[in-house]
């Protein structure tokens, strides 16, 4: 039993192993060995991804309990892995240029990976836990990884200030509702959840430790009233940081606030239900709001993420199959447009090779960097979600599943915010395509991110739509496994 | 597959799109040619598709169908009413290609691959079979019109382009959850089929009103209609033809193909609301019209004017309306594009649309003024021009249904009178207000070749509307079927052959 629950955890344990590996060449031969690791960082990326065919992709229950493989986090890895390691590569340019190219780069990325497949995996409230804080921990160091730089270091405070104050509020939930259910898994917490309580006293205090749980979860994915960080983080960051931590985290808290809300607060959807419509339609709006004002291109794509999450937890407010669907085709979708916008932010260097973040700084751009502009003009359409776009298609989907278990008014209501969400988006592609032309921006030197520019470009192109019975039925299963 | 073998719909909408990226890897020279070339080719695919039109076919031609997508497939076909709006866009395509020919200079690969996406999304909203296909066509073309009005358009650009493109897209976003709602409730994506579906009358009114908010703008309906004057004003010339000639125009199929037949009961309900919306909209526009200084403003305003009649004639619920209705679409398409071509032609020479800096064309201008005069008679409705025929039948219609929006519609007309006489009297007929105005050189042989064939339309259309009447007839018969039961009937009861009473007339004697 042991070793298949070792198989199971397989992606993890390829990881966890690769980057304690990783982590000893790199004492050793120091920051020369730095482009070695980051190839043999996505080597390892590749190999848990494969390892996900195995057992590690339906193989069940591991650890008695604590561990759950199945279609959903395979999904939600494969995705993570991506997104990962789109990281990884994107930031080999990045520091090589400031000269502070370094081998625990990735491996921390590496080590914050392993957390996510631990959320996205975990049955049981300590996995749960631990996993987080596995991710959280490498990703407060990763905020503030230009030390010299103070707004990294500022970055990095905040963030972990605020996700310690977080990780509090989540602790506190869960022992609320181990306190209330006898228990710490997730399927033993939804049968002591379906007896009804002994009395009201009973019955508010499980709906505390629920309330807490989604505090502490919407927190990690940026969910209005629980957003604050994510503008100062993302804008103190270095950029290809920011690129991770839009992405990958954001699917891994994701998928963990879905299992949550579904496997074991699934007969309580009742009482969750109002908190993520309220979140959902609150960070629509917000975001969609306080990012017209701004004038740093990072901050702007901070409050786009968070308009987003909006959108993807209208999906989950369906509380049904086709809504988990929904939420992770729009995660699917969501990290190829936010990692191909981060790609493209990737390219704002001044003259002198010096990143620019400054909105701006774009104007003219189709002129002076057409192919680049036109790149940038997809993904914002694309998040904008105007079709053809491929960034049409989850809002679709979200929008689709929120009719389909009667909450027209939601996705009427929804809709009509991703309106105010279109303004700023337009703005940037006003400034690229109709101002004049600023300073040209330094030359691409590298065909890597370009290419990899090229390739979230068609994802997200009207190409994407060919994928959608794949991309469908993948994402139906895996929201199948938790129903 | 269809009557002419190979999918003729795919092949129209895979030529331009195919030719706009090819522009944006050419130079801008090449860019024209290939532009014009192809939709040219997209033309005469259109004249193949009219000539093998079967008017005693099935209602649906020259149909598509590859599930290509899983949710929703790439359906396509026409009916004559689609047809008769692609062949409007064909048309106009290659002429706008050639208003642009000199006007534009600046970034013209990228201008003429708007262009010809624009012409892939226009025909694909006329020839989708697939509800979410449609919206997905619907809602593409505001990207390359917002960059066409961003990019290449006048001082105030900027405003105008986040203007339509912010209101149309509020438009429809709705549209589509009452879309997602409807999908769910009948299973089917199929727009022939969700033709034919009745659904709950108390849904429908929702439906309607998520239906109505899309379309009264795209239309556009008063009050909705302040984006256009702007986007007008500020689009380049080929990007007002575009916009006047067949983007107003998918507001109408909508009412046409959706609204109508899928929501009778409502649209029954709330033909009151699309009346007084109408009647509005055809005194008020017009008298603010009257008062504008601004050439394209005015056409701009006469636009929502002419498209109140359209309204007026799609609800009145009749053969003549409906008819009347879709005349008006063909003919408004035609002459105000072509109107928009005489201000543009003008434009060029003296970079301005002031009214006032204008005089005494007539003179130095005289095959100008001769075609300027013809499509300002059009666009009053004079027999014989295209207009006359639309505007009459759907007076006609509408007198059926209420003689009270008959009449205030009829104003409309002497309103429309006034305001394009006064200003053809202003820019072609008088002195020339200085020595620069009278020295403008008449149509180049260019602005002639764009000129003729749509003066020949703009008659033809007038003189003999059968040809154009007659691919429309059954399917708006289909349609008069479907809506039947909820005609509430009008307040004009017309009865033929009642003599009049005996009595009087012995009385007279």
């Amino acid at each position: 039993m042991n070793s298949l629950s070792f198989m199971m955890t397989l992606p993890e344990v390829i990881l966890a192993l690769g980057a304690l590996a990783l982590l000893m060449v790199s004492a050793y031969a120091g920051d020369r060995a730095a482009s070695f690791v980051i190839g043999a960082t996505v080597a390892l990326f590749v190999a848990a991804a494969v390892s996900l065919i195995g057992p590690a992709g339906s193989g069940g229950v591991a650890f008695g309990g604590l561990y759950r493989a199945d279609g959903f986090a395979a999904f939600a890895k494969l995705l993570i892995y991506i997104a990962s390691a789109i990281s990884v590569i994107a930031a080999h340019g990045y520091f090589s240029r400031l000269g502070t190219l370094r081998c625990e780069y990735p491996i921390l990325i590496l080590l914050s990976a392993t957390g996510m497949g631990m959320m996205v995996s975990a049955a049981d409230l300590l996995t749960l836990y631990v996993g987080l804080e596995l991710q959280s921990l490498a990703a407060y160091v990763l905020a503030s990884f230009l030390r010299r730089d103070t707004r990294a270091a500022e970055a990095g405070l905040k963030y972990f200030v605020l996700g310690a104050l977080a990780s509090g509020i989540l602790l506190y939930g869960i022992s609320l509702l181990y306190g209330f259910t006898g228990t710490t898994s997730f399927e033993g917490i939804a049968h002591a959840l379906a007896v009804p309580p002994a009395s009201t006293g009973i019955a508010t205090a499980r709906l505390f430790g629920l309330v807490f749980v989604f505090v502490g979860l919407a927190f990690k994915i940026s969910a209005v009233p629980f957003h604050m960080w994510t503008p100062d983080v993302y804008e103190g960051a270095p950029t290809p940081v920011t690129a991770f931590f839009a992405s990958a985290p954001k699917v891994a808290a994701m998928g963990l606030l879905v299992r949550v809300a579904v496997s074991a607060l699934g007969t309580e959807t009742h009482a969750w239900q109002q908190i993520v419509i309220f979140s959902a339609l609150a960070s629509t709006i917000l975001g969609g709001v306080a990012a017209i004002g701004q004038s740093n291109i990072k901050r702007l794509l901070a409050y786009s993420s968070i308009n987003n999450v909006g959108f993807a937890l209208i999906g989950l407010a369906a509380g049904t199959a086709d809504g988990v669907a929904a939420v992770m085709t729009y995660m699917t979708v969501y990290v190829a447009m936010t990692l191909g916008s981060f790609l493209c932010v990737l390219q704002m260097r001044d003259a002198a090779g010096n990143p620019v973040e400054t909105i701006a700084s774009l104007s003219g751009l189709s002129r002076t960097r057409p192919g680049l502009a036109a790149a940038l003009a997809i993904f914002m359409f694309s998040l904008a979600g105007i079709p053809p776009l491929f960034g049409f298609w989850p809002k679709f989907l979200v929008f689709d599943a929120a009719v389909g278990a009667h909450l027209t008014w939601l996705a009427a209501v929804g809709i009509a915010t991703s309106v105010i969400g279109a303004f700023y988006y337009l703005k940037i592609v006003k400034t690229m395509y109709f101002d004049e032309p600023a300073p040209a921006y330094a030359p691409s030197q590298s065909a890597v991110e370009g290419g990899l520019i090229a390739l979230t470009a068609l994802f997200v192109s009207p190409l994407g739509y060919f994928a959608i019975p794949a991309l469908g039925a993948a994402s139906l299963a895996a929201a199948k496994a938790l129903f | 597959m269809n009557q002419l073998g190979f999918p003729v719909l795919s092949l129209m909408l895979a030529v331009p799109f195919a030719a706009a990226i090819a522009c944006l890897f050419s130079s801008a020279q090449t860019a024209r040619w290939l532009a014009l070339a192809a939709t040219l080719v997209d033309l005469l695919l259109g004249i193949l598709l009219w000539i093998n039109y079967d008017l005693a076919g099935p209602q649906w031609q020259f149909t598509e169908h590859v599930d290509l997508f899983g949710r929703f497939a790439w359906a396509l076909g026409i009916d004559g009413i689609a047809l008769m709006l692609i062949m409007l866009s064909v048309f106009l395509m290659p002429i706008c290609i050639a208003a642009s020919w000199e006007a534009i200079q600046k970034r013209v690969p990228e201008y003429m691959a708007a262009f010809l996406l624009m012409e892939t999304l226009m025909i694909g909203v006329f020839t989708a079979q697939d509800l979410f296909l449609f919206y997905i066509m619907f809602e593409a073309g505001l990207i390359p019109m917002y960059l066409i009005i961003g990019i290449w358009g006048g001082a105030r650009r900027i405003y105008a382009s986040y203007k339509f493109f912010l209101y149309t897209l509020l438009g429809s976003v709705l549209m589509l959850v009452a879309m997602l709602w409807m999908v769910r409730e009948a299973g089917t994506t199929d727009i022939p089929t969700l033709m034919n579906y009745d659904f709950p009358v108390h849904a429908q009114t929702w439906l309607f009103l998520a239906f109505f908010a899309s379309f009264a703008v795209k239309m556009p309906m008063w009050p909705v209609h302040t984006w256009l004057p702007d986007a007008h004003v500020e689009a380049p010339t080929a990007g007002s033809v575009i916009l006047a000639g067949v983007l107003l125009k998918m507001g109408g199929y909508g009412f046409i193909r959706f609204s109508l037949p899928m929501f009778p009961e409502a649209s029954a309900q709330l033909m009151w609301l699309v009346f007084g919306l109408s009647m509005v909209a055809v005194v008020y526009t017009s008298l603010v019209a009257l008062v504008q200084e601004d050439m394209k403003k005015l056409i701009a305003y006469s636009s929502v004017a002419h498209m109140a009649f359209v309204t007026i004639g799609l609800f009145a619920f009749n053969r003549q309306g409906i008819e009347g209705g879709l005349m008006v679409m063909l003919g408004h398409g035609l002459v105000s594009g072509a109107l928009f071509l005489c201000v543009g032609v003008i434009y060029d020479r003296l970079h301005t649309r002031e009214i006032a800096r204008y005089g005494g064309l007539s003179n130095n201008m005289p095959k100008y003024a001769l075609f300027f005069l013809l499509f300002t008679m059009a666009s009053v409705g004079l027999p014989g021009t295209s207009n006359f025929v639309g505007e009459f039948l759907s007076l006609v219609g509408a007198y059926h249904a209420s003689s009270w929006v008959a009449f205030v519609a009829t104003t409309g007309v002497i309103l429309g009178a006034a305001y394009m006489l006064y200003l053809y009297r202003r820019v072609a007929y008088g002195e020339a207000p200085n020595a620069e105005v009278a020295s403008l050189p008449d149509l180049s042989a260019r602005e002639l070749a764009i000129m003729v064939p749509l003066a020949l339309s703009v008659l033809w259309m007038g003189v003999y509307p059968e040809s154009f009447l007659a691919p429309m007839r059954r399917d708006v018969g289909s349609l008069l079927a479907r809506i039947e039961r909820a005609n509430p009937g009008g307040d004009a009861k017309i009865a033929f052959g009642h003599r009049p009473a005996p009595a009087a007339h012995e009385g007279a004697h």
